[in-house]
This record gives structure tokens, C-alpha cells and sequence, in this order.
């Protein structure tokens, strides 16, 4: 069980409010990714769940009971940080078993979770080494170790990738997905990058400014996005933005276009190739000079002969336009 | 940089200040050595370059030589046992954030500015004094007996004095050390449901060990060579001789220079030593 439930949750530093009052619920089982640019809050947020932090005013209530003032460790959570938070001077092994013994587990069972553990994260070969010894993705592996074994109601996990290299992280990501299937407990999973909370999520949590922008699954978000911040911060390469009058003959103030729903052939928008990125699988147009926007980012197919110089025509799906009217929102 | 003749170059040129420094160290204890040896009353006009271990022996077997052994281990491991317990309470304590910090922290560094014999004239006559120090003052306010310190408690009263000026090293290393402890590690004890003294326990003092063993070692050295609290306060009666003190004694009260060299040659192996013992103990924390 694992279901957490935040009702009108405040948090201000000081004079500084950084989270004015949230509603959140996150279901039971449920994979979910608090997701916006940094100083968002949604570390605090998470730091807020965990208690870590105290929060200014509100209720957290997790599987029904009020935990708002219930200190972390009896909350029934578990975290990994981003700096891993090993402890250095205890091997593996001990590491693990740290939080069972501060529970006083007893010794039969606390081998056992450390054995299965262990063995569901690789780490068998490794438990008598110290955290010192390791890489940087076994050191993560420990993290997430350490916090398996005291079989939480939900994880919280603070930004655990953005330590680890590109290939790295692409593996941990698939590995923290297996965890879910397997464990299928509650999981909220803080980053910036929105690679991970799209590819990770059952749900995302947009966030800015402490202010939650939009909920929803990631095609949800990358479908329909309920305001500017969240269409441009979904998807990659941004969605571009054109306003003025070509935004007026769709009757919208600004109307947004992904890079991957402009095809480039006959098209009423004209422009010259800026910088082209060909990644092989997919070529990266930035079309400058449409009189739209500053730039034209395009999607295009990686055999695309075009360069820099190359004069282009474009044609956005209609389908696909997202139209927004003055105050940001979604029409 | 690191040509052949460059390092020729750095060589020579390190080579004048070197000899200095071997010079500085050597010639001491070469005379030490020498005189250790000799038969040298200055005084009576006595010189005999030769008189083989005689000066050895007539030191060891003093009665005063194993008290003041003895004398100088408690000294010193009282004073360790003090500073480094009482140096890691406060600098937990200099952690926390509270009001003033900064100014607090200069007040406990403050102690260590204050020369030994300063220091050592102030606690004597104005903290211990049975008539004018603030002790006694206090217990005549409580209708208490003054107590004399230094008289009934010689040696816990040098080792008061030596901890109160040697806290606020302990203090200030370990303070930084504290510091140094990834806050992370702390929250994640803290989720792991580990109360404060858990945390203490296996994060803070594991994390201290380091900084302990520093403190511990730089300590021992200058405390075998405390001198001047003793000389102003009993002056090395009622127990309180230590062995840098019984040398003292020999060359200067006694004005005999062969046989306070033998112990102070003495003191060096006791020094030594200390120190490997102590190596042993607590060395293997700066490893790793």
C-alpha cells in the first residue's frame, strides 16, 4: 500500500513562500514523476513527502493516515538522494543492512533481504566492498539496495540519475522501470529532464514555480498540453511557437508546432536551413528567415540532403497545431 | 620541468637551506648526545668528556625517575581523554546554528592565543587561588570550605589548566571535520530510522576518526613538553614532575649538564616511544 494524498501543502522559507498551497493525490502502485526546470520546488515537494522538511501548513496523509508531523523514518518511506548518500566507512553489506538494523530486523532475515537484493540489482559480487570501491552506477544500485530492503510503502527518488553518464543513465533508467514492474509499489521520481519523465512515468507531474502546471500521463502532456510552459518543456526538440498573424488565421494568439509534425516539402512557410544536426536516424533542421519565428526547428528524415544555405519549404499537419490564446492556456 | 637539469638546478638550490635545517636539528642533539656522556658540572668546574653510562644510570635509577614517567603518561593521556571528548561535544555543538555562532566560535578559539604562562599565572592566581580565585569565591557563596586546588589536587589542577588551553586545537579541528560531513548522508540515516545517537555513532564519529587521530598525534607531541604551566604553578612538587621537568631540574637546579642530557636523551626514546605506540593505535585511520 502506498497511496500519499497532499492537501493544501505550503512551504515558504522565511518570507520566501516556494510551494503555495498544493492538492496532489498519488495512487497506490503508481510510478510518478515530478518533473520542471530547477527552483521549481519539486525537490522540496519530495523533501516535503519524506519529511525532511517541515512543511508551513496542510496535511500529508499517506494511505489515509495523517503523517504531516510524523517523523521520517516511521513515515514507512524510503529514499535515494542524488549524491547516492552512501555511507563510506561500511562495506556494501553493512550499507544495506543499516536501515534493518535501526529497525532491528534479525539476523536470518536481514541476509535474506541482502541476498535478495543483491541479486535483483547485480550487486552480488560487490557486497564487501566499500562504496569508495564502486562506479558510479553500482554506487546508485547500493542506494536503491539500501532502500528495497526496508520494503516501503513508496520510493522517493531525488534527481538519482543526473550523477551518471548518457549510456549510464539510459540502463539505470530501464532498470528502475523493471524495479517498478517487479515491485509494483508506489514510486515518485524527481528530475529535470524530461527524457526520464516521459519514458519512465505512469504519471507526470509538471511543475513551476511551485505551482503544479499539469497532470497527466506523458502522452497525455505531449498531446495536449494545458498551457504554454507545459508545451514547450514536453518534447524534444522544443515545440515551436509562432504568434502574430499566422496564429490569427487559426484563430489563436500563439499556435505551437512540434519539430516532428513539420514536413519539409510544398508548404506555405518558406525559409532558408540554418544549422542542420544529422543524427543519422533523424536530421535536425533550423530554419531561419520564415518570418514566423526566430527559428524553425523541423524533424526531418535522416537521409534529408538539405545544408546549410539550402533554401526550404514547409508544411505543418494541421492536425497537429496546438492553439493557445493570450493568457497562455490551451483553446 | 622535470629535465635532468632542472632537477640538478633544484638541487642546488635547495641544497643551502637543507643544511640549514640539519644543522638546526643535528648540532642540539649531537651536544645532547656529547654532554649525555660527559661528566659537566659547570659550577663546580667539573669536566670529564668520558664517563661512559654513568650519567644513564644515575638517572634511571633516581627515585624521582619512574613518578615522573608516570606523571607525564597521565598528564598527557588526561589531557588527550579531556580535549578530544569535550572537543567533539562542542564542536557538535559549534555546528548547530545558533545565534551569535561566529562570535561563539572566536570566544572557544580564543584560549589558544593566550601564552603558557599567562594562561598558567591567571588560573593560578585568580581561578584557584583558595582566597582570591572565582572558585573559592563561589564556594563561599554556597557556605562552602574553599577548596586549595593546587595543594590538594596538584596534578588534576595542571591537567585543568593544560585542557582549557589545548581545547580549543581539539575543537577547532574537529569542528571542521563536522563540517565536512555530506549532509545527505546525515537525511539518509535519518530516513533509514536511525535516532540521533545511532547517527552519532555510525555516521559522525567514523566520519571524526580521521581528524581524532590527527588531534591525538599533534597533541602527544607538544604535551610531553609541557614546562611552563608546571614551573609556575607548583614548580614540580606534590607530584607533578614530569620528565621534561626532572631535566630541567638536573641541568639548571642541580647545574648538571651530563646528567640532565642522559635524560633528556631519555625523554626523546619516551617520546618515540609514545609515538609508535600510538601509531599503532590510531595510525591506520589516515590510511585510506
Amino acid at each position: 500500500m502506498g497511496r500519499i494524498e497532499l492537501k493544501g501543502v505550503r512551504k515558504a522559507f522565511g518570507e520566501v513562500e516556494v510551494i503555495p498551497p498544493l492538492d496532489l493525490a498519488i495512487e497506490d502502485g503508481e510510478f510518478c514523476v515530478f518533473v520542471g526546470p530547477s527552483g521549481c520546488g519539486k525537490s522540496t515537494l519530495l523533501r516535503l513527502i519524506a519529511g525532511l522538511e517541515d512543511t508551513s501548513g496542510g496535511h500529508i496523509e499517506i494511505d489515509g493516515l495523517d503523517m504531516t508531523d510524523t517523523p521520517p523514518a516511521r513515515r514507512g518511506l524510503a529514499m535515494v538522494f542524488q549524491s547516492y548518500a552512501l555511507y563510506p566507512h561500511m562495506s556494501v553489506r553493512k550499507n544495506i543492512a543499516f536501515p534493518m538494523k535501526m529497525a532491528g530486523v534479525d539476523a536470518a532475515e536481514q541476509a535474506r533481504r541482502i541476498e535478495a537484493a543483491a541479486r535483483a540489482l547485480n550487486l552480488s559480487d560487490y557486497l564487501d566492498r566499500r562504496p569508495g570501491q564502486l562506479s558510479g552506477g553500482q554506487r546508485q544500485r547500493v542506494a536503491i539496495g539500501r532502500a528495497i530492503v526496508r520494503e516501503p510503502s513508496a520510493f522517493l527518488f531525488d534527481e538519482p540519475l543526473s550523477n551518471l553518464d548518457a549510456a549510464l543513465r539510459v540502463g539505470m533508467r530501464m532498470e528502475i522501470g523493471e524495479l517498478h514492474e517487479q515491485l509494483s509499489t508506489t514510486m515518485i521520481y524527481v528530475t529535470h529532464d524530461q527524457v526520464e519523465a516521459m519514458t519512465m512515468a505512469d504519471r507526470i507531474v509538471v511543475l513551476r514555480a511551485g505551482r503544479i502546471e499539469q497532470v497527466g500521463t506523458p502522452l497525455d502532456l505531449y498531446r495536449s498540453p494545458r498551457n504554454l510552459f507545459v508545451a514547450g518543456f514536453i518534447g524534444s526538440p522544443r515545440m515551436n511557437f509562432v504568434e502574430g498573424e499566422e496564429a490569427g488565421r487559426h484563430g489563436a494568439h500563439t499556435i505551437g508546432i512540434r519539430p516532428e509534425h513539420v514536413r519539409v516539402g510544398e508548404g506555405p512557410w518558406r525559409g532558408t536551413v540554418g544549422v542542420s544536426e544529422h543524427l543519422g536516424s533523424d536530421t535536425f533542421l533550423h530554419v531561419h528567415g520564415t518570418g514566423l519565428a526566430e527559428t524553425i526547428t523541423v524533424r526531418a528524415g535522416g537521409e534529408v540532403p538539405l545544408r546549410g544555405g539550402d533554401p526550404v519549404s514547409l508544411a505543418p499537419e494541421e492536425g497537429k497545431l496546438h492553439r493557445f490564446g493570450p493568457d497562455g492556456l490551451r483553446l | 620541468m622535470a629535465t635532468k637539469a632542472s632537477r640538478t638546478a633544484a638541487r642546488l638550490m635547495m641544497a643551502p637551506a637543507v643544511t640549514l635545517l640539519l644543522g638546526w636539528m643535528l648540532v642540539p642533539l649531537v651536544m645532547t648526545l656529547y654532554f649525555s656522556f660527559a661528566d659537566y658540572r659547570p659550577l663546580r668546574n667539573v669536566f670529564e668528556p668520558w664517563a661512559g653510562f654513568g650519567n644513564y644510570e644515575r638517572f634511571v635509577t633516581s627515585s624521582a625517575f619512574w613518578p615522573s614517567v608516570w606523571t607525564t603518561l597521565v598528564l598527557v593521556g588526561a589531557v588527550l581523554a579531556i580535549t578530544v571528548v569535550l572537543g567533539i561535544l562542542l564542536a557538535m555543538l559549534l555546528d548547530q546554528p545558533i545565534w551569535g555562532r561566529g562570535a561563539v566560535r572566536i570566544l572557544v578559539i580564543s584560549p589558544f592565543f593566550v601564552m603558557p604562562t599567562v594562561s598558567a599565572l591567571v588560573w593560578k592566581n585568580m581561578m584557584l587561588d583558595p582566597v582570591n580565585g572565582v572558585f573559592s569565591h563561589v564556594a563561599r557563596l554556597l557556605g562552602a570550605q574553599p577548596y586549595d586546588f593546587l595543594t590538594q589536587a596538584p596534578l588534576p589542577s595542571i591537567v585543568l589548566i593544560v585542557s582549557w588551553q589545548w581545547l580549543p586545537f581539539a575543537t577547532l579541528i574537529l569542528l571542521t571535520a563536522v563540517q565536512s560531513l555530506d549532509r545527505e548522508q546525515l537525511e539518509a540515516a535519518e530516513m533509514d530510522g536511525a535516532p540521533p545517537l545511532a547517527r552519532f555513532r555510525y555516521l559522525v564519529l567514523p566520519h571524526l576518526a580521521r581528524a581524532i587521530t590527527i588531534v591525538i598525534l599533534i597533541q602527544t607531541i607538544f604535551l610531553l613538553s609541557i614546562f611552563a604551566e608546571i614551573f609556575v604553578t607548583t614548580g614540580g612538587s606534590f607530584g607533578t614532575r614530569t620528565l621534561t621537568y626532572l631535566v630541567f631540574q638536573r641541568v639548571l637546579e642541580a647545574q648538571n649538564v651530563g646528567l640532565g642530557s642522559a635524560g633528556g636523551i631519555l625523554a626523546v626514546l619516551l617520546a618515540n616511544v609514545v609515538a609508535i605506540f600510538l601509531m599503532r593505535i590510531v595510525g591506520r585511520n589516515l590510511d585510506a
